[in-house]
């Protein structure tokens, strides 16, 4: 990593690197800008905790002791000493875990605008729409293995199911799409899907249900996203291991 | 080894401790209170008898064994049972220092030919060493050797036909102070904060912080392992010199104690810390959990928290227990103390000190090597 060895060069990577661990936890009498002088002396950098803190949205609480932060400002105080040695790579590792929706959206801009600045941001999460909101690469690991990887359209298109739209109608408006259009429309609880091969589909659906005559309301169109994609996969592969589970004599 | 990293987080150390209330409690108020609680139940306490040692230089003329006069003086004070009388091989030159150095409040010399000349009734001075300061003792060994020495001077009285005494007694001195309880509490409790404060504390944060993750943290920064705790022993011996000198003060205000106040605490006061603060961390890094580390600290700490001569001399302990404070680290610092703060008995204060000195490297060494930021 950064022409570095991990293992034998680690001092030297630390340096370059920042990391905030999954849960992070610091000394409970210790302000956030106490915090960061101590880092940036042993650091040795010349940080001005006053910016750093506002670059993670946490200026307003300088002086205030960690043991009285909420578990979202802790969060950003990890951040901001992951940041104390201006890092090439940061390592987030589930930065946004057991946060309010509030706090989790402060805990992307952050991201956001490290990304903005240049910097290569690894980032660990269970959410996956934080994954596909932010990331321009994303790999799946499940099992510790990558069972999918790429920007998360790309996961989406190869391993997603197309985009559908969908009608509130009954079931002789399928029939009557089924009939007209050749498209696999299908009627389920009062509502009608129909999938989408392309982008000039959705307005020969619309005019054909028009044309129907049938009654109709509220339409929407859904695509997968990558939760979905995620969903899917990991269901498949345990669906599979169960199965050569079974096989075996 | 940086200090620029050793400063910042002793810092942290400090801002951590000063705004914890309890932790200020405990070094601004429980000196006091030790020293206050066992100075007020002992500052009275007296002993039953009074040993006295004795130099007796009136031997037979062969050379073996004491004259029967001198035996018989002698015997006749053990009678009196406020006194024991204890034979020592000491010139009579040495004898003060000795007394001083032993932790003896009285003494008496026999002087050669003290039967002879008690047979032909010529006047023989015996020396006897005690201290206002302990005039209790004092009371004691004078009443009980101007006694015996006048039952002598009767018996001479009658046999001779002259009613001169005899036997006379000059008294000196002893050679340095008379110690009380309090003289030998400060150093004891001063060993005591020594010894907790740095376990207790030290064996709770290497488990604590193992399980919240703060060692982790700190694993990512360049901050080496010997550094941190180099700012911790730093710490732990600044607040040993507070202790102390609230200790002292305390002592020397409250109970009027007797202590030399000499440059020779010093090392004990930056040693001792030292090695505490290092075993603490080795039991803590040794245990797997916070539960067994508070085990394995205990076990350490309780033993020396009471045989090393804290609350109670070693030298009034049974032998065994005696030989098994010898084990005991805290016995060398404490020893140390008492041989510079009471007896000026430098050699044995150095010899304490490099015991301990040696102890704390190795321990430090081992704690540096088995304490590791993170779980492999």
């Amino acid at each position: 990593m950064l022409g570095l060895d991990p293992w034998n060069q680690g001092d030297a990577l630390h340096r370059r690197i920042g990391v905030i661990p999954q849960d992070f936890r610091f000394f409970e009498k210790i302000t956030p800008k106490e915090a960061i002088e101590y880092y940036r002396t042993l650091f040795h950098t010349h940080v001005d905790p006053v910016d750093l803190l506002r670059k993670v949205e946490l200026s307003d609480k300088l002086n205030a002791r960690y043991d009285t932060l909420s578990g979202g400002q802790k969060q950003k105080l990890g951040l901001a000493l992951a940041l104390t040695n201006d890092p090439e790579i940061c390592f987030l590792d589930e930065p946004t875990t057991g946060l309010d929706p509030h706090a989790r959206r402060a805990i992307w801009e952050v991201i956001r605008a490290l990304k903005k600045e240049g910097r290569t941001v690894f980032l660990t999460t269970h959410y996956l729409e934080e994954a596909e909101l932010l990331a321009d690469r994303v790999a799946i690991i499940h099992n510790g293995r990558i069972i999918a990887a790429g920007s998360p359209l790309e996961i989406i298109q190869e391993h997603g199911q197309p985009a559908r739209m969908t009608v509130e109608g009954s079931p002789a408006l399928a029939a009557y799409l089924r009939m007209n259009l050749g498209s696999a429309a299908v009627e389920e609880d009062g509502k009608v899907s129909v999938t989408l091969r392309d982008k000039g589909d959705a307005l020969k659906i619309l005019t054909a249900i028009e044309e129907s005559g049938l009654p109709w309301t509220s339409f929407t169109t859904t695509h997968d996203t990558l939760e979905d994609v995620f969903v899917r996969l990991v269901g498949q592969m345990d669906e599979g291991a169960l199965k050569s589970e079974g096989a075996k004599p | 080894m940086k200090l620029s990293h050793v400063g910042a987080d002793f810092r942290i150390v400090a801002r951590t401790y000063f705004r914890n209330p309890v932790a200020l409690f405990f070094t601004l108020f429980f000196p006091i209170i030790l020293i206050g609680m066992f100075g007020l139940i002992f500052s009275t306490v007296g002993s039953g008898t009074v040993t006295l040692e004795v130099v007796n230089e009136d031997h037979n003329p062969n050379g073996v064994g004491y004259t029967n006069v001198s035996v018989a003086f002698l015997d006749a004070l053990n009678k009196t049972s406020v006194i024991t009388v204890q034979l020592v091989s000491v010139s009579p030159q040495n004898f003060s220092t000795y007394l001083g150095q032993n932790d003896q409040t009285a003494g008496l010399v026999i002087p050669s030919g003290f039967q002879n000349d008690y047979l032909h009734h010529t006047p023989v001075n015996l020396t006897v060493y005690t201290n206002p300061e302990a005039a209790a003792a004092e009371g004691t060994v004078l009443g009980a050797v101007g006694g015996v020495a006048n039952g002598f001077n009767l018996k001479a009285a009658c046999n001779g036909g002259s009613c001169a005494p005899v036997i006379g007694f000059t008294s000196l001195n002893v050679g340095s102070q008379v110690y009380k309880y309090i003289d030998y509490l400060i150093p004891g409790l001063i060993g005591f904060a020594i010894l907790t404060s740095p376990m207790f504390s030290m064996v709770d944060i290497a488990s604590s912080y193992r399980k919240d993750g703060i060692f982790r943290e700190l694993s990512l920064t360049p901050l080496t392992r010997s550094e941190w705790l180099t700012s911790r022993v730093l710490w732990y011996v600044m607040m040993t010199f507070v202790t102390a000198a609230i200790m002292i003060g305390t002592g020397v205000f409250l109970f009027n104690a007797h202590v030399t106040l000499t440059l020779g605490l010093v090392p004990f006061l930056i040693v001792g810390p030292f090695f505490f603060v290092s075993l603490g961390m080795l039991a803590g890094s040794v245990a797997k959990t916070p539960e067994s580390a508070a085990l394995i600290g205990n076990v350490i700490t309780f033993p020396m928290m009471f045989l090393s001569g804290t609350f109670f001399q070693v030298s009034s302990m049974p032998p065994g227990l005696q030989e098994f404070a010898h084990i005991l680290p805290l016995y060398y610092i404490i020893d140390g103390m008492n041989q510079v703060m009471l007896f000026t008995n430098i050699s044995r204060a150095a010899f304490d000190l490099v015991v301990i000195l040696v102890g704390s490297i190795i321990v430090f060494l081992l704690a540096i090597r088995l304490f590791k930021w993170r779980d492999e």
